[in-house]
């Protein structure tokens, strides 16, 4: 080839696109460079959604229409069936109640004190980045090994925490057999875990607050409390709810920490009368331990539909809030 | 717009066919025919916790030199038996021999369909009088079908705190303590006895006598028709109101087996007795630690005579492209001499009725239990176990996930009838 042949169909491509009478291979593919590129360029996301994400969600709606035991070469189809009996399901219930019940003895505390953590540590404090790492240590250490010290400190004849009631002349807990006192104990463990993390999100949202508005405040002769309360607070509301939705899905997936507080090791049963085990925890025991597929998936889907609703409570709740504020 | 809609198909058919390849399709035909001696096989073996094979392997090897055996070991006998049903109802990713314990054995068998019928395609040599009568006839499904080759065997004694026993005015010599353990009657009544001297418990856990009683009954929770009889069947029954009388006379440390508060127990004396298969021994051992050695002593009876609790049997899933092979394996070592090996490698107990008259095996002791001739001992009580009962589909679930759980939950406070209900009511939500 040469350099003339090179360089013709290159200038036609680009300053008279439209009056060639015959575009030439490589004007063909620049324009479906153009076209099909960007396509390509994001395509990595979704197909790897599409395998992990996406294809397995719509398989597990249609697993959850049959009666499927892992094994079975044709499984019978029964329709709606598992979702109607999972709704008269007390175990259900009562495994969403512990998940709530959990959720909310975790949530609400580890945010109020991860609220006043942030409050502190915007204070000028000597050596503030190692205080600020130091809350984060908790979420660094594994899951599975705290789960594990939690569950020998709340043992019920000879953990920690029932020794030192003892010592203090309080009569011991069983941690394991009291449906609240087993909630309790693993929200401790979540909070533990968490406040730390969410103390670090609202830090950086209150420092991105203006110094102008608090000085303004200063000046109106508003004292600490009343600067955080009707300056803080409101400009916080965007973060706090970022905060307590990610929270949310995290609080309704609880698995690990009560797996783990089981005194039968390596259990689903979440306690002798499934007084603290979770829908996630159920959701498990019935596709892995049971092996009812088909049960599980409808348990799955279920879980999944409540975690949406929640997440539209949150987009209108949002929405709300921001239009109120103009 | 039109590029837009182009690009979108694009994607979505990109996507497409990323999602076909990824489904996969797998079927079964008939046991392919066995390879040639002279040609290469890859077989894998598949294992969880100790068997004892890390020399066995290098031996099979040198044996057959066109063999290269992979072993896969995993650390927990739980995840391994889910990973193990999955994969069966996958249709793919088993190991050629894959290793099954007696407690996930009613799981397994209910999918013998997907398993090797040993006696088609093992070796000729191999009969059943190589093994102990029950623990052969165990790795049978109902039609029959032979699928597992038995490893090592859970023969059940009583181990028991010599010491305490003394301190509550109970025998404690070996020899004069069997008849507090001839019946379950006679053990839970020496246990009122003990629990009201002391004021301390005398076994562990209500579960684990319950599930040894129930493991001793000719039917257990599921008949041959795989139609459960817990309502129904008095045996069962009964055995549930021994163990919560015992419960409630505070015969029972409420210590939940292998948790962290039952291994303290252990260094806090909590408990008197002891249900001890021949494998409990190393794990007394461990948990009891140096402090308590020469305190715990084990006889050779055990209440409503003998009983089996744990051990393995070696599978072949159809899924394996070598299966003769792969059983030509299964059966070398489940062979009395390997099953020696095995014993002294891990201490695991062999289920062979030579490996049982083994010298090896009779003369073995156990300082920590005084000098016990536990070699001996163990043999005789794996004589004494009668014929396997039935396990049908879920029964590890119902005792595990049902009975064990209601146990505890009297253990907790609730009533005995509360927990019964809770039996009942949990293995019918099982067996639906």
């Amino acid at each position: 080839m040469t350099v003339t042949n090179k360089t013709a169909p290159e200038s036609r491509a680009t300053t008279r696109p439209q009056t060639a009478p015959r575009p030439g291979l490589r004007d063909r593919l620049a324009r479906w460079d153009v076209k099909i590129s960007p396509y390509l360029y994001v395509a990595p996301f979704f197909i790897v959604f599409a395998i992990v994400g996406m294809f397995p969600l719509l398989y597990t709606a249609y697993v959850s229409l049959f009666s499927w035991k892992a094994g079975d070469d044709d499984p019978d189809f029964i329709g709606l069936d598992n979702f109607k009996e999972l709704f008269a399901d007390t175990q259900f219930w009562h495994a969403l109640e512990n998940t709530v019940s959990i959720f909310l003895l975790s949530s609400v505390p580890q945010l109020i004190i991860a609220l006043l953590l942030a409050a502190v540590l915007t204070l000028r404090l000597r050596g503030a980045t190692g205080w600020r790492v130091g809350i984060l240590l908790p979420y660094a250490a594994s899951l599975v090994a705290l789960g594990i010290i939690f569950a020998n400190l709340f043992g019920p004849r000879y953990g920690l925490v029932n020794g030192v009631l003892q010592t203090l002349g309080l009569s011991p807990v069983d941690w394991q057999a009291n449906r609240f006192a087993s909630h309790v104990a693993i929200a401790i463990m979540v909070n533990w875990r968490w406040t730390g993390y969410n103390a670090l999100i609202v830090l950086a949202a209150m420092q991105a607050i203006p110094k102008e508005l608090h000085e303004a405040a200063l000046i109106d002769g508003a004292g600490t409390v009343r600067r955080f309360t009707h300056v803080t607070l409101p400009l916080l509301k965007p973060t706090l709810i970022f905060v307590t939705i990610t929270s949310t899905i995290g609080g309704l997936q609880i698995f690990t920490e009560p797996k783990l507080f089981d005194a039968m090791p390596g259990s689903n049963n979440g306690g002798s009368t499934h007084q603290f085990q979770t829908v996630t925890l159920y959701l498990y025991q019935t596709a892995f331990e049971n092996f009812d597929l088909g049960y599980a998936s409808a348990i799955a889907w279920v879980l999944f539909l409540i975690i949406v609703v929640i997440a539209l409570i949150n987009y209108f709740l949002t929405g709300r809030l921001a239009g109120r504020r103009k | 717009m039109t590029t837009f809609r182009k690009g979108l198909v694009l994607a979505l058919g990109i996507t497409m066919t990323a999602v076909s390849a990824a489904a996969c399709g797998g079927g079964d035909g008939d046991v392919p025919a066995a390879a040639g001696p002279n040609e290469h096989v890859e077989l894998t073996l598949a294992t969880f916790t100790e068997f004892g094979y890390e020399a066995l392997i290098p031996e099979y090897e040198r044996l057959h030199p066109n063999i290269k055996i992979t072993h896969r070991k995993t650390g927990q006998g739980g995840p391994y038996a889910q990973d193990m049903m999955t994969k069966l109802a996958a249709g793919s990713g088993l190991a050629d021999v894959q290793a099954v314990e007696e407690g996930h054995l009613s799981d397994i068998l209910s999918k013998s369909s997907k398993l090797n019928d040993l006696s088609q395609i093992g070796p000729s040599g191999v009969s059943p009088d190589r093994w102990l009568s029950w623990k052969y006839e165990a790795g049978k499904d109902k039609n029959g079908k032979l699928i597992g080759y038995g490893t090592d065997i859970g023969p059940l004694a009583m181990c028991y705190r010599k010491d305490l026993l003394a301190a509550a005015g109970l025998p404690s010599d070996p020899e004069a303590v069997k008849p507090l353990f001839a019946t379950w009657d006679s053990y839970f009544a020496a246990g009122a006895q003990y629990t009201a001297k002391t004021g301390k418990a005398w076994f562990d856990s209500a579960a684990q006598n319950f599930n040894s009683m129930v493991n001793q009954l000719p039917v257990g929770y599921l008949d041959t028709s795989d139609k459960l009889t817990v309502e129904n069947n008095q045996g069962i029954k009964d055995a549930w109101t021994k163990v919560t009388d015992a419960v409630a006379k505070g015969e029972s440390a409420k210590l939940t087996a292998f948790s962290n508060e039952w291994n303290s127990g252990f260094k806090q004396s909590a408990f008197a007795t002891k249900a001890c298969p021949a494998w409990m021994l190393g794990v007394i051992k461990e948990q009891a630690g140096p402090d308590n050695a020469g305190k715990w002593a084990v006889t050779a009876a055990f209440p409503g005579g003998g009983g089996n609790w744990g051990g393995s049997y070696l599978t072949v899933p159809k899924q394996s492209k070598h299966p003769r092979e792969a059983a030509e394996l299964a059966a070398w070592l489940t062979a009395p001499e390997q099953q020696i090996k095995a014993f002294e490698a891990k201490g695991n107990f062999p289920s062979q009725t030579k490996a049982l008259e083994s010298p090896q095996l009779l003369n073995a002791t156990d300082a920590y239990f005084g000098g016990a001739k536990i070699g001996e001992l163990f043999a005789e009580q794996a004589k004494k176990v009668a014929k396997p009962q039935y396990k049908g589909p879920n029964d590890g679930q119902i005792q595990e996930n049902v009975a064990s759980p209601a146990l505890q939950s009297v253990e907790q406070g609730a009533s005995a009838a509360d927990g019964w209900q809770r039996l009942v009511d949990g293995a019918k939500k099982l067996a639906r």
